[in-house]
């Protein structure tokens, strides 16, 4: 008996320290990002840095502006949100109340591939379909564009919004679908009117798990949007994100630059903690 | 009980196995650390090495400005730069010792039918001051200016020679040789620079004030845009026993002819 207890009590323990390190890495990433980060605001300037427009990092009188990357990402962001979301939602809605279980099985395990790709591929079919062909399409001279990272960014944060959605709409009671039918509502007026307000926290939650995709993609972004630091001004401007300016310049950074990388690093991570804590207050109210 | 205890060792081995690994001295190998436009020549050089002599080599291609910070901290024997080091590295107690130069050519898609520039107009054509191909005797087509990173020593070395530092207004800027000749082989107006050794058939390279890019161009300098591979070591510290007898072998003469085969031209 005795023993019995000292193992619960060892596992239970066990359990708690692989638990703590998860806790520990955030913590460490927290600290060590502000830490690194606060250096370079310091001697820019907080005003100069987060509005400044202009980006020179290795000019002989270095610029260290990013309004240029903040406005992109959220530009960025936006857009591949107003493709990604009406697409991924009607998706949604298809694939829970319509679709036969047959074409929902095939369609959902295309869904979970979509989502299984890794992004150097969406960069690379981006690269060498995507911007080749905007650049025949609307007659620029170069293809790589912001309009060229929303479509990228588009279906990357399809599979994301598809998933939860359908997770939210499939958790709508069915007995509420059925009063609707009962008192003599189409299936499609009540999917629209009593399945998709019953679920719309969960679809909130989606949007907001959509946005945090996007703005944190760099790989494939990067491969598309041309990176240079200008600012997002036309859609088929060569453009530069807050995830690519710290991972395009990182390799070859020295001093100031790279503490600035850091700063940037900063900032994209106080978004991403924003969305974080938008997405759990949708999550939250879900549950409740 | 007995279990556990024996759960307890383990994991205690485990542990003790992971610290050993951390604090493990590897002796008669040699570390570099940097650019990844020497990958190519470095890479021969290491193997030739290793069969000679049974030391082992590790070359590590995270790019110039973290190999110099490598060799600053002592992560690695020998920093590889594709740039001279700035002052301020040297005065952070380095030294440069130049290996080969690398040609960087300047390439465009074939269909463009322009096949020769002076260094002043490929300056003219970055700085956005000639906007279009038929300035130049092309077709009637908007150049679309693609680059490297700031910070990447391709990009630092074609401005330095062509004196277009900080003035260039590119359209594109990538992260990879791979990179630009892709794109600029899917780009009828595209012009880019890479490394000569990196140029592959998708793109064509113009020749430069009439000399096209070639080793024997480059060795007796007709062919003007041309960069520095750099070993960095440390002012202050000597090399360890194995990483010297690498250091002397590739600045020997012995060496040369790995660096040639390897599309650079030897500068010992």
């Amino acid at each position: 008996m005795k023993k019995n207890q000292l193992m619960e009590k060892v596992i239970h323990g066990i359990f708690l320290v692989l638990g703590l390190i998860t806790v520990g890495c955030v913590l460490l990433i927290t600290i060590y990002l502000v830490i690194s980060g606060i250096p370079a605001i310091r001697e820019i300037g907080l005003i100069d840095f987060l509005f400044g427009k202009e980006w020179a990092s290795t000019a002989a009188e270095p610029k260290y502006g990013i309004l240029s990357f903040i406005l992109t990402s959220v530009y960025g962001t936006a857009g591949a949100i107003l493709i990604g979301v009406p697409v991924g939602f009607m998706t949604a809605v298809y694939l829970s109340k319509l679709a036969s279980p047959k074409v929902k099985s095939v369609m959902q395990s295309a869904v979970s591939l979509l989502a299984g790709i890794p992004s150097v591929v969406y960069g690379l079919v981006g690269m060498l379909v995507l911007v080749p062909g905007i650049r025949k399409i609307f007659n620029v001279p170069d293809g790589a564009s912001l309009l060229a990272a929303i479509v990228v960014l588009a279906i990357m944060i399809l599979p994301s919004i598809i998933k939860m959605s359908i997770t939210a709409l499939d958790a709508v009671p069915k007995e509420y679908e059925d009063a609707s039918l009962a008192l003599g509502a189409t299936p499609i007026e009540t999917y629209f009117k009593v399945s998709v307000p019953a679920a719309k926290s969960g679809i909130a939650a989606a949007v907001v798990l959509g946005v945090g995709r996007a703005i944190g993609e760099a790989m494939a972004v990067m491969m598309v949007a041309g990176n240079v630091p200008n600012m997002p001004d036309s859609l088929f401007q060569s453009v530069r994100f807050l995830t690519t300016a710290v991972s395009s310049e990182m390799a070859y950074s020295s001093g100031l630059q790279r503490q600035a990388l850091f700063s940037i690093a900063l900032v994209l991570f106080l978004f991403i903690m924003l969305i974080n804590a938008t997405l759990n207050f949708f999550l939250k109210r879900e549950t409740e | 009980m007995k279990k556990m205890i024996t759960m307890m060792m383990v994991a205690v081995l485990a542990i003790s196995m992971l610290a050993g690994c951390g604090s493990a001295k590897t002796t008669g190998s040699v570390a570099t650390d940097g650019s990844t436009s020497m990958e190519k020549v470095i890479g021969a050089l290491g193997e030739a090495f290793q069969n000679d002599t049974g030391i082992s080599f590790t070359y590590n291609p995270t790019g110039s400005g973290s190999g110099i910070k490598a060799v600053q901290e002592g992560r690695c024997d020998i920093g590889l730069s594709s740039r001279d080091l700035k002052d301020e590295e040297k005065s952070a107690g380095l030294t440069g010792t130049v290996l080969a130069y690398d040609g960087i050519a300047i390439i465009v898609n074939p269909e463009n039918p322009v096949a020769d520039l002076s260094v002043e107009t490929i300056a003219k054509i970055y700085t956005g001051d000639i906007t279009n191909w038929s300035e130049v005797g092309g077709n009637d087509v908007e150049i679309v200016l693609i680059g490297r990173e700031a910070g990447s020593g391709t990009r630092d070395g074609f401005e330095s020679i062509t004196n277009t530092e900080d003035a260039c207004k590119y359209r594109q800027e990538l992260t990879s040789t791979g990179d630009v000749i892709t794109t600029v082989s899917q780009n009828p107006g595209a012009i880019g620079y890479a490394s000569v050794a990196s140029v592959k058939d998708t793109v064509k390279a113009l020749t430069v004030d009439g000399v096209a890019p070639t080793e024997a161009t480059i060795k007796d300098g007709s062919y003007v845009v041309q960069r520095p591979f750099v070993l960095v070591t440390k002012s202050d510290a000597e090399l360890s026993e194995a990483a010297q007898k690498f250091f002397d072998y590739i600045t020997s003469s012995d060496a040369n002819e790995i660096i040639g085969a390897a599309g650079v031209v030897s500068a010992n």
